[in-house]
């Protein structure tokens, strides 16, 4: 009997269109915009100026706090300004212009192809290395990796668990890389276990991919404590806490760190990260991203540089096909619209989706029927129709009784309302008012 | 027997009003009879525009206050703040009655779409997650917070412009709509002399280009009303002009400099030389414009 996460969940349908695609690797584009909050946490601070020469590695900003983490340049080029761009929030935020000429890297990177697995360093030198390398959870949360590997004082993890899930819908960038990058991924798996102290790691992979499994499990025998656990295909699987929950049938109270059910949830996608910026010393400057949809022509996976504007990688993929509806960073279930296909590749871009007019459009609200289907969904156990209520009438102190806070934005009421409620989109809402309100309670 | 039923009756009755008696007497709460007095000469709206819980709230507020500087009823405005100050033996300060301006006028022809939006309805929803369906992300959504927060009927959304409307006769500037919008565009202003007056009917803070570019009534920072005002009374912040209210002496002069337009004047007569009747004519058409564009 495989094993899920107990509480909820739903079942899209998976439209995995670019899996088995081999990772194309991408030409840098003539000119990148790299955006300065490609994280959580303080947007970093522009060390280069404009007119600087700058080579793929380079550190263009530094990390403003300890959450938060510096940028690297992806490219080797000259920088034409730092100025506003839109990028994913919809926003125009501060960003760095590259324009690209050859593809010249910092001398200290490792370009061979050669695998390296022994790692000699300490915790801390790991930690370090993370930290200077700017990798953040590049799942989608963009959360600075070293401070999940910096538990709070009194703390331990006793295990580590790697999200292999990729349980949204068409995304197949962490499939892509498991089977085309998996001796790395699990060297960097090695490398997190060091640096949290912990001798057994788990990786969690949904049993939609059984070629990554095998490849996974035959690779991880030569690995010491690494074992893979295939998992039954449910959405939202791949939340810290489902994943912890899926694997170790554990769960984590309200408002508490996954650390204190014993466990440290990284990304495969991290992993391969760590890997590289430990073993080749190369900073996080670029990513495997999806590009799908039957929006596009030819679904692929592209190993693109940050700052890419996403026209590019469409252009890739074959152009868009048919009237366009909506172009989408990230999968279905949690991405957010586009606002221009000139907005540059993150670090949390784990996929472009295209949708053609048809799919693209949202049924109009029909009044609540008390079915109460969300609530049943809801993997996080809340009350989504009471709290988005809750945050249309202002209610905050109901919807902070109720946990808004707890939600991880799965988008799975909204997907399973009969009636097309907006419920996440005011719930989100709601939620980002009420940890307002907690923090400035607090301070 | 009937005699039995009525000692028995009565005695519990006598009984429960002794109780009754001593317990009032016991926990009394003495509430100053001033209190209500003040309330019955409040318009009863329990807006909250005065920021306390309703007009009850604000009653206790003045009776306990030590002057009434600091207290106003917008809602009732002089009026009634004279009729309290009678009440109370003090003297009311002098408020020079307010009113909500709505700073955009990016209408349907000035700010073309560049994307649109299908989630929920509410502009709080759309502002937190991205800058909105035009190219500048500081102006009106239009999904009407500002109309659903007002207890009065006094702001509604044009549909020919998209953009809110405050009817003068209905706005008590309790400042609900003000509260309610993400963008910050609604602004409480003195009403004016005969409801006259002038103010920058934008809030981009982007420099004059991608301003200029996102919308053709934004205001782009050039600074020349500032120059021209001969009171002082413009002040530049952020590439967006703001005219202070309390030094603007409605002279009119800056409404002419503006290249944009940004700058609108409300209910004046029209001006006389004929040059200058195009600005005048301006803001008015754009205020009333009636198109058949849906926004």
């Amino acid at each position: 009997m495989l094993r899920t996460f107990r509480l909820g969940g739903i079942h899209p349908p998976e439209n995995k269109l670019s899996a088995g695609k081999t990772v194309a690797i991408l030409a840098p584009p003539p000119q990148v915009i790299i955006p300065l909050g490609q994280h959580i946490g303080a947007p970093a601070q522009a060390v280069v100026a404009k007119g600087d020469q700058v080579k793929a590695g380079t550190l263009l900003a530094k990390a403003a706090g300890f959450i938060s983490a510096p940028i690297h340049s992806s490219v080797s080029g000259k920088i034409t300004k730092i100025d506003q761009a839109v990028d994913a929030s919809g926003y125009a935020r501060p960003a760095i212009y590259i324009d690209v000429t050859g593809d010249e890297w910092e001398e200290t990177i490792d370009r061979s192809e050669t695998i390296r697995r022994e790692c000699t360093l300490s915790s801390q030198e790991i930690v370090a290395k993370i930290t200077a390398a700017g990798i953040v959870g590049l799942g989608g949360a963009t959360f600075p990796t070293h401070v999940k590997l910096t538990p709070p004082p009194g703390s331990k993890a006793g295990i580590l668990i790697i999200n292999g899930v990729e349980c949204e819908p068409y995304l197949t960038s962490d499939h892509a890389l498991m089977l085309q990058r998996g001796e790395e991924t699990l060297t960097g798996v090695s490398i997190l276990m060091k640096a949290i102290g912990v001798d057994r790691a788990i990786i969690g992979i949904e049993n939609n991919k059984p070629d990554a499994i095998s490849h996974l499990r035959t690779l991880a025998r030569t690995f010491a404590g690494i074992e893979i656990m295939p998992l039954k295909v449910q959405y939202p699987q791949g939340g810290e806490k489902q994943l912890i929950d899926a694997v170790l049938r554990r769960q984590v109270r309200s408002g508490a760190l996954p650390i204190s059910a014993g466990a440290v949830v990284q990304n495969v996608g991290t992993a391969y990260a760590v890997y590289e910026a430990v073993q080749k010393n190369k900073p996080l400057f670029e990513r495997i991203v999806t590009i799908t949809g039957r929006g596009v022509a030819n679904p692929s996976n592209f190993l693109v540089r940050i700052g890419t504007p996403i026209r590019y990688l469409i252009e890739a993929a074959g152009g868009l096909s048919g009237q366009t509806g909506k172009i989408i960073g990230g999968g279905p279930m949690m991405g957010k619209a586009l606002v221009s296909a000139d907005i540059p590749v993150a670090k949390g871009s784990s996929g472009i989706l295209v949708l053609p007019r048809e799919e693209a459009a949202r049924k109009p609200s029909l009044p609540c029927i008390r079915c109460a289907k969300c609530v049943a969904v809801c993997p996080m156990g809340l009350n989504p129709t009471l709290l988005m209520t809750a945050t249309e009438f202002v209610q905050w102190e109901m919807a902070e009784k109720n946990y808004i806070v707890d939600c991880i934005e799965c988008g799975s009421c909204s997907f399973t309302c009969p009636s097309h409620r907006p419920l996440l989109d005011y719930i989100r809402l709601g939620k980002g008012k009420v940890m307002n309100i907690i923090r400035t309670r607090k301070s | 027997m009937i005699l039995i039923a009525i000692l028995t009756l009565g005695g519990i009755g006598m009984a429960g009003s002794v109780l009754l008696y001593a317990a009032s007497k016991k926990f009394e709460v003495y509430e100053n009879p001033l209190i209500a007095e003040v309330q019955e000469a409040l318009p009863a709206a329990n807006c909250g525009g005065c920021g306390y819980p309703g007009c009850a709230g604000f009653a206790a507020a003045c009776v306990n206050a030590s002057s009434l500087d600091d207290l106003l009823c917008p809602v009732g405005g002089a009026d009634v703040m004279n009729r309290v100050a009678a009440i109370l033996g003090q003297n009311a300060a002098k408020t020079d009655p307010k009113i909500a301006v709505v700073r955009c006028n990016g209408n349907c022809q000035a700010r073309p779409h560049v994307n649109r939006y299908d989630g929920a309805r509410n502009c709080a929803v759309a502002s937190a997650l991205y800058g909105g369906e035009t190219g500048c992300s500081y102006g009106c959504l239009g999904y009407g917070d500002c109309a659903t927060a007002c207890t009065f009927g006094a702001i509604h959304i044009n549909p020919a412009t998209g953009l809110p409307e405050v009817i003068e006769e209905k706005c008590t500037s309790c400042g609900a709509c003000v509260k309610a919008c993400p963008k910050n565009i609604i602004e409480l202003r003195n009403k004016g002399p005969k409801s006259r007056r002038i103010y920058v009917s934008c809030v981009n803070k982007d420099k004059g280009g991608p301003a200029r570019k996102a919308c053709a009534n934004a205001c782009i920072g050039c600074s020349k009303c500032v120059k021209e005002c001969p009171f002082d009374a413009i002040q530049m912040d952020s590439n967006v002009a703001w005219i202070d209210f309390r030094k603007c002496r409605l002279c009119r002069k800056c409404t002419l400099v503006c290249p944009t337009k940004a700058i609108h004047e409300l209910n004046f007569p029209p001006r006389k030389e004929a040059a200058t009747e195009a600005g005048g004519a301006k803001t008015k058409d754009i205020i009333n414009e009636k198109t058949n564009s849906a926004c």
